[in-house]
């Protein structure tokens, strides 16, 4: 993982600051259907590559954030903040 | 040719020594496709030649044999899990490891000194009184050590630590170390005089299928058909899976792994820590073989940070003072196939020839013979062997979770 992630609101910060939850997915509405729930609770892509992930700048901001990373180079390309976007 | 000590002496005085497995051509077909040449991989290749006599095998690695996981373990063999899906497997597998030095003709090194798990407040003690109980139910060794006990066999830990005393521990004498890269040569070579094709250099870039059944790979080496394929690609399962349209439970994570400077015989157990997750053993040449935490994120860059290395030491060192002189020399990762229970899976797929072995979070080394032999059961017959019967692919659908740690679908925290 690359060592500092540039976080929108404090800059950038030692990575150790953050906690990484997982693959930023869209929540399915609460009336999908169950395969649709098991989908989105227990399967991944899990990509050798570019992938969005969600980090909580918890040492920090504290703020949920999108951060665009590759798996292979651990380059980070972008990092928003997740309210950003969302409806 | 057999090994033995005869063999030795003969092949140090004529400097004659053969390669341990044939390097064939790739065929243009086979009965079986095995796609990882990894331990699992090949062990699976060794049982399908050995037991269930088919020998039309090629197992095809993208790197060299012993390349992956198998070449970067801690080298730890144990059969002390807590769950009735998992309890029977592993300590199939440390049977297996018993017996396999003598069963494939091959130095292993396979040392059982003991595993000791340290216990450092009441509630732990608890926790492992019910793992050993449930351990000793399916016939599996467990002991319960005192503080007093522990000392005996471990003097130089921090049994006064402030925040971690140690109280006591709950040890496997069946457990132990065994090397690992002769595990893959092992089966590698037990496998090819039986006549599988060990096929390195060879990467899968896609699944061929025609009438719903798999009938062929692609490869860096040519097109290669097959009857029946069969995945065993650790921390890769994500990419080949996706090759056949499946969509797997499971997370792609680095974990580092450590090794000292060589030092004089101190440590003659594994021993794990058990206010953190550390672990450590000493090898044979005297260094000592350590590790702790995945890193927490996805990673395939085999590559771990600094942040870890830091987390891992200072665990460490409150478990043993004396390691805070110690220099390491060597650090590096694996890719771990972090699954969403933190069991693995061994299991048919939706296409009636395509079979799967993935899953097995940073616990796979001590699975390797049973994994094996479930997996080479599975091709063979077409059915789960006994006690794998609970590694299936939709089990999180149904509610049948194998989940020793009791956390949940977060693949990194278990």
């Amino acid at each position: 993982m690359a060592s500092l992630i540039p976080c929108p609101h404090c800059g950038p910060r030692p990575k150790e600051e953050f906690t990484v939850r997982g693959a930023v997915l869209p929540r399915p509405a609460p009336d999908a259907p169950v395969s649709e729930w098991q989908a989105h609770v227990y399967l991944r892509e899990n990509p050798r590559g570019d992938y969005a992930e969600h980090w909580h700048h918890s040492g920090g901001c504290r703020r949920w954030l999108v951060v665009n990373r590759n798996t292979a180079t651990h380059a980070v390309h972008s990092v928003t903040d997740a309210a950003e976007g969302r409806p | 040719m057999r090994y033995s000590a005869l063999s030795v002496l003969l092949n140090g005085l004529t400097g004659k020594v053969a390669p341990a497995w044939r390097s064939p051509e790739p065929k243009a077909e086979y009965d079986v496709v095995i796609v990882g040449g990894g331990g699992h991989g090949l062990a699976t290749a060794y049982y399908l030649a050995k037991e269930f006599g088919i020998t039309n095998v090629a197992v095809l690695e993208k790197g060299y044999v012993g390349s992956g996981n198998i070449g970067r373990n801690t080298t730890i063999i144990r059969s002390n899990y807590l769950l009735p899906g998992n309890n029977p497997f592993y300590e199939l597998s440390m049977k297996l490891w018993e017996g396999l030095e003598q069963d494939f003709n091959f130095n292993a090194m396979v040392s059982q000194r003991g595993v000791v798990n340290l216990i450092h407040s009441d509630a732990q003690r608890d926790a492992y009184r019910r793992r050993g109980n449930a351990m000793r139910l399916h016939g599996v060794d467990a002991e319960i050590l005192d503080r007093e006990g522990v000392r005996k066999i471990l003097p130089f830990l921090d049994f006064d630590n402030a925040r971690f005393p140690i109280k006591g521990a709950i040890r496997q004498r069946r457990g132990g170390t065994v090397r690992h890269d002769a595990v893959a040569w092992g089966y590698a070579r037990g496998a090819s005089q039986r006549g599988v094709d060990i096929i390195p250099h060879c990467e899968v870039s896609a699944i061929r299928q025609e009438n719903g059944s798999v009938t062929a790979v692609e490869t860096s080496r040519g097109t290669i058909r097959c009857k029946r394929l069969a995945l065993a690609t650790a921390g890769h399962s994500g990419i080949t899976a996706a090759m056949a349209g499946i969509t797997l439970p499971i997370e792609t994570h680095a974990l580092q792994a450590y090794v000292s400077e060589g030092l004089k015989p101190f440590i003659d157990t594994v021993v794990t820590f058990g206010a953190g997750h550390f672990y450590l053993s000493q090898s044979d040449k005297g260094g000592l073989v350590f590790g702790g935490d995945i890193e927490g994120y996805n990673s395939y860059a085999q590559r771990g940070n600094l942040a870890n290395i830091e987390h891992v030491a200072e665990a460490g060192v409150a478990m043993i003072p004396a390691l805070s002189r110690v220099r390491v020399l060597r650090a590096w990762a694996g890719v771990m196939d972090m699954s969403m229970d933190g069991s693995p899976i061994i299991d048919k797929t939706h296409l009636p020839n395509l079979y799967l072995n993935a899953g097995w979070c940073y616990g796979g080394f001590k699975a390797t013979p049973a994994s094996g032999l479930c997996f080479a059961h599975l091709i063979a017959k077409d059915a789960p062997h006994e006690v794998a019967r609970a590694f299936r692919l939709d089990r999180f659908a149904r509610g049948h979770l194998i989940d020793e740690k009791g956390q949940g679908a977060q693949p990194n925290l278990h």
